[in-house]
């Protein structure tokens, strides 16, 4: 059964179509990765899903509920996490809690209960009564998590929830994510952590220029992904006429280079190492590293988007930089 | 009911977090103290410090709640916190009401802190305290609206300070609080009519002093009249720019 239903959803800002009539639909009880570079027209999306922007055209349909019409309705039954911990600084943990459950008109006696659970599942009962400006990175967010499921919503939107904080913090809000799931609450998750897409969703969609290129389950991406042998040799050249000499001399094999003097080859095909090396050593070039890739869900991003993992995650911590 | 449960935490979250900080409160206290204090001590006669007392009252409403009101709604949207309001299930006009009632009682209450200072300095007896109530109230609600309707056109809070002078200073001079409006050269006379603040001093001036110049029912209609247009203009722009 469907909890989200979008149809031919689109977004324009004067002349620019951020979001170019999108389609897709989320099952109810599942993880949804929401995966795509930066600009690609997901955090419009969330947006739009959420209430922050109206579409140009197209449906949302949100548990039942027509998302554009009756947003307010739709928006009692939804948490929103966004990638900012976006809570106010000079009141407590405790009370910023309260304070977000009191806009769903949970009743006082509910709302602090529902807070000081939270924040014992959260490890912050210690420092629930510390303003929200004394806590670390980590603990904004996990505050910020806590504040996205006071109301105990049926969907969950979490835009980024583990970009730029530490390794424990990130370790716990993961588990928290797939006990949040377990429960049975609807997870519409944004990352640019292929990790964790991996790891926590049972279905992701991509989306590249505005557009919904796929939507797929883990299993089947990673299926797919794994139909691939990947090589990657690390050279002393740099020469940028490499690449195409290899193609000429290897046609069935598709060949990347990238700027840090690593040359990846991928087939379809078992790949044989011996004419690579035949061919490097012909041209006086020394390999210092051969590898074999497991190819994982990144290599499927890559892919599809054709945007590299590590610019995109350089560009995010920039931005939030 | 769970509407009101939203409004009251918003308002109450405010309170807390901007009105009622010590530097807001001494702010709040200095400034129409400062303003009273300046024009009293200029008044050679107790006459004089009650003929002043309309002006004093409706600028020290005008910029305290014009000015709390670019920090609680500017910060908040820089900050985006602003956004866990707009994404919770309460409509706009309530959020706003929610977000703007903090600032009308801080005008109100910034209103009579003159009049507590003229009652140890002249006889305050004779003056209409009702009219002199919604006249306050009015001028409180058309004041923190204005103060909405700047915030939501800049992004920043200097700018909502900047922006709010232009329409303070102007107002200030030429809505006849110290320079009758039949004194000012004719062709400023149609912007003075033009300016909410004329017909809130008025009120005050007619129920001070009895000197009021323009209907006092006509002045409560134009402020009311001001409130709605620049609260509506303010949800509009709010649809308009922050939920594009």
């Amino acid at each position: 059964m469907n909890i989200i239903e979008v149809k031919n959803l689109s977004k324009s800002f004067n002349d620019f179509q951020a979001v170019k009539g999108i389609s897709f639909a989320v099952e109810k009880g599942e993880v949804f990765g929401f995966l795509g570079p930066n600009g690609a027209g997901k955090t419009t999306t969330i947006n739009m899903l959420t209430g922050l922007a109206k579409p140009s055209s197209g449906e949302i349909v949100i548990s039942g509920q027509d998302g554009i019409r009756n947003i307010k309705k739709v928006q009692q039954i939804i948490g929103i996490v966004p990638d900012e911990s976006n809570l106010y600084d000079d009141l407590s943990g405790f009370e910023n809690l309260v304070f977000c459950a009191s806009l769903y008109g949970m009743k006082k006696d509910k709302r602090e209960k529902r807070a000081r659970e939270l924040l014992k599942e959260f490890s912050l009962d210690d420092t629930g009564n510390r303003p929200f400006k004394a806590y670390s990175k980590g603990m904004k967010r996990k505050l910020t998590i806590a504040a996205g499921i006071i109301h105990e919503p049926e969907i969950l939107f979490l835009d980024e929830p583990t970009t730029g904080i530490d390794v424990e913090s990130a370790r716990q809000i993961r588990r928290m994510i797939q006990e949040l799931n377990r429960m049975g609450t609807t997870i519409f998750l944004t990352t640019h952590y292929i990790e964790d897409a991996e790891r926590l969703c049972h279905r992701i969609g991509f989306i590249v220029g505005g557009r919904v290129v796929k939507v797929s389950n883990v299993r089947d991406l990673m299926a797919e992904a794994q139909h691939e042998n990947i090589v990657e040799f690390r050279t002393d050249s740099n020469d940028p006429g490499l690449e195409k000499h290899l193609k000429s001399t290897f046609p069935n094999i598709n060949i990347k280079s990238s700027k840090d003097y690593c040359l990846r080859i991928s087939s379809g095909d078992h790949i044989e190492l011996m004419p690579f090396m035949n061919f490097f050593d012909g041209e006086g070039i020394n390999i210092s590293e051969a590898r074999i890739i497991r190819p994982s869900l990144e290599e499927v991003f890559v892919s599809i988007t054709g945007i590299e993992i590590d610019k995109l995650k350089k560009e995010k911590e920039g931005k939030k930089k | 009911m769970n509407r009101l449960l939203a409004y009251w935490s918003i308002l109450m979250k405010d309170m807390k977090n901007y009105y009622l900080k010590p530097p807001n409160i001494s702010w709040g206290i200095i400034f129409p103290v400062s303003w009273t204090l300046m024009f009293f001590m200029r008044s050679s006669s107790a006459v004089d410090i009650r003929g002043i007392l309309p002006g004093v009252m409706a600028l020290s409403i005008l910029f305290g709640t014009t000015s709390m009101l670019a920090v609680t709604i500017t910060f908040e949207r820089k900050s985006r916190s602003f956004e866990r309001l707009l994404l919770a299930p309460i409509s706009l006009n309530l959020l706003m009401l929610a977000k703007t009632t903090g600032a009308i009682l801080f005008g109100i209450i910034n209103a009579f802190i003159p009049v507590l200072f003229a009652s140890f300095m002249t006889d305050l007896s004779g003056i209409n305290w009702l009219s002199t109530f919604v006249g306050v109230v009015l001028i409180a609600l058309t004041s923190t609206f204005l103060g909405l309707f700047i915030a939501v056109s800049v992004s920043e809070v200097f700018e909502a300070q900047t922006f709010s002078n232009f329409f303070r200073f102007p107002m200030m001079f030429l809505c006849g609080l110290f320079i009758p409006i039949e004194n000012l050269p004719i062709f400023l006379r149609p912007l003075s009519y033009a300016l909410p603040l004329t017909y809130g001093a008025d009120i005050l001036k007619y129920s001070i002093n009895a000197t009021g110049r323009i209907s006092l029912w006509l002045s409560l209609l134009v402020l009311f009249a001001y409130s709605l247009l620049l609260f509506t203009v303010s949800t509009h722009n709010i649809k308009k720019r922050w939920l594009y």
